[in-house]
């Protein structure tokens, strides 16, 4: 079984049905017992991460998550979700993420070209910068979905795919047991399936 | 480096499609759900799910249907129509909805867009603006295009983006259904005036209608269309091949 964190933010209904096509259970829980028993666990999350970072924190969530995590047990992050695995953000103040992947959350118009628009909204590719089992069914250069206007900036050996919106951003990152994903897999059609569907075979 | 997008249209009244001519001529096309996979297994980026019905035993089955259709499609999902206060955001989101678009419930409550953003995020709250020129200006149109609000459009498109709207569908009453083209000089307007992403929509008859838009207006981020994919005179995978061919970013 997969548990998908639910900490009150964002709406999990594409994410569970996306696993649901994969033919995967999953649990949307916010039952510390549900984390130790998953097999594997998702966090998701939409919106400003200091809110979400609050509403995790006091959820009494946070600290079952990195205790699973430290017991090696593979933890997807999807965009917001994501971010809060790294150390803090810079989003509206500077907050502190669960601190499982060192890195600063910041906002993107630090480094892209100034006529680009915010966020970047829609489909990109995918260049793989480090392997990751995720994408064991994911050609180089494939497209995905983002939604985003701050990104993870962290030491290169963590990033496996960076996308190219006048810089090179982070796409992906992994630490171990620990995975990331800038962009939405659950909205990225097949290729995003299938993202997910390597997820499901990565061994605990 | 991130690509224009290709969205169909999909206007929904009693869980069936449907599309008008200038926004009074209605004939059924197809299902939804089927038609909407059929998209997205196509090419497809996104899909707009427009709400047409006007009772509530209609919304019930919108809300089924786009329910149906979010477990099936894994592309990103818009929805609008009736969409008056923040518990339309919430029943269409809490449905697979990613981004709700907002036109005369907008215009009726002005607080509608800031509460939404503040509530869901920018990301998911679409401004769609229908606009006609009248008298020399551009003027938004309420209720389907039906009603003249004397609100001068860039101005309010502005002022809707400045509260929190992420996105912004411009609908051009004066090229939809006619098939000779987007409306360029509104969408350059438009596009000069804010700095989100601008989906066109109204007038496309043809691939070269989109190639025009994307080479005319390099800022518009996509371009939306309904009955010309519906009834199969534009095949998405050859407007996308073409794009290519053009050198404009496109996902093949």
């Amino acid at each position: 079984m997969i548990a998908i964190v639910n900490y009150g933010v964002g709406n999990l209904f594409s994410l569970e049905s996306s696993f649901n096509a994969i033919g995967q259970n999953v649990l949307i829980t916010s039952n510390p017992y549900d984390l130790e028993n998953a097999e594997r666990i998702i966090l998701p999350g939409v919106g400003a991460f200091g809110d979400a970072a609050e509403k995790l924190f006091s959820s009494g969530l946070a600290q079952p998550l990195i205790a699973q995590a430290q017991k090696g047990k593979p933890i997807l992050g999807i965009c917001l979700g994501m971010q809060l695995l790294f150390t803090k953000s810079y989003e509206f103040g500077e907050f502190n993420g669960l601190n499982l992947i060192q890195g600063a959350v910041k906002p993107i118009s630090n480094v892209i070209t100034h006529n680009l628009k915010i966020p970047q909204m829609g489909w990109n590719s995918l260049y793989f910068t480090n392997p990751s089992p995720i994408y064991s069914r994911t050609p180089n250069g494939s497209y995905v979905y983002f939604v985003h206007s701050y990104s993870a900036f962290c030491d290169e050996k963590f990033i496996t795919a960076t996308t190219d919106y006048g810089a090179a951003l982070t796409a992906s990152v992994q630490k171990g047991n620990i995975f990331g994903v800038q962009f939405h897999p659950e909205k990225s059609g097949s290729i995003g399936l299938d993202i997910l569907r390597s997820f499901c075979e990565v061994k605990a | 480096m991130i690509t224009k997008r290709i969205i169909p249209c999909l206007d929904v009244k009693d869980g069936r499609v449907v599309k008008g001519v200038n926004f009074r001529w209605l004939s059924d096309v197809n299902s939804p759900v089927e038609l909407a996979k059929f998209y997205s297994d196509n090419g497809a980026d996104e899909l707009v799910f427009y709400d047409i019905t006007a009772s509530s035993d209609g919304r019930k089955i919108f809300t089924d249907v786009l329910r149906e259709t979010a477990r099936n499609v894994f592309i990103p999902l818009t929805v609008g129509g009736g969409i008056s206060g923040v518990e339309d955001f919430e029943r269409v989101l809490s449905c697979g909805a990613d981004k709700v678009s907002v036109n005369t419930g907008a215009i009726n409550n002005p607080s509608l867009i800031p509460e939404a953003a503040k509530l869901y995020g920018s990301q998911c709250v679409v401004i769609s603006a229908d606009v006609k020129r009248v008298g020399g200006e551009f003027r938004v149109f309420a209720r389907g295009g039906r009603d003249d609000t004397g609100i001068e459009a860039i101005e309010w498109i502005k002022r809707c983006v400045g509260n929190g709207a992420g996105e912004v569908v411009l609908n051009s009453i004066d090229t939809d259904g006619v098939k000779q083209g987007f409306d360029i000089e509104m969408l350059r307007a438009v596009c000069d005036a804010v700095n989100v992403p601008v989906v066109a929509s109204g007038g496309a008859g043809c691939i070269e209608d989109f190639i025009t838009l994307f080479n005319e207006v390099p800022k518009v981020d996509a371009g939306l269309a309904a009955s010309i994919f519906h009834f199969g005179e534009v095949a998405i995978r050859d407007l996308k091949l073409k794009m290519r061919d053009e050198g404009i970013a496109v996902r093949v």
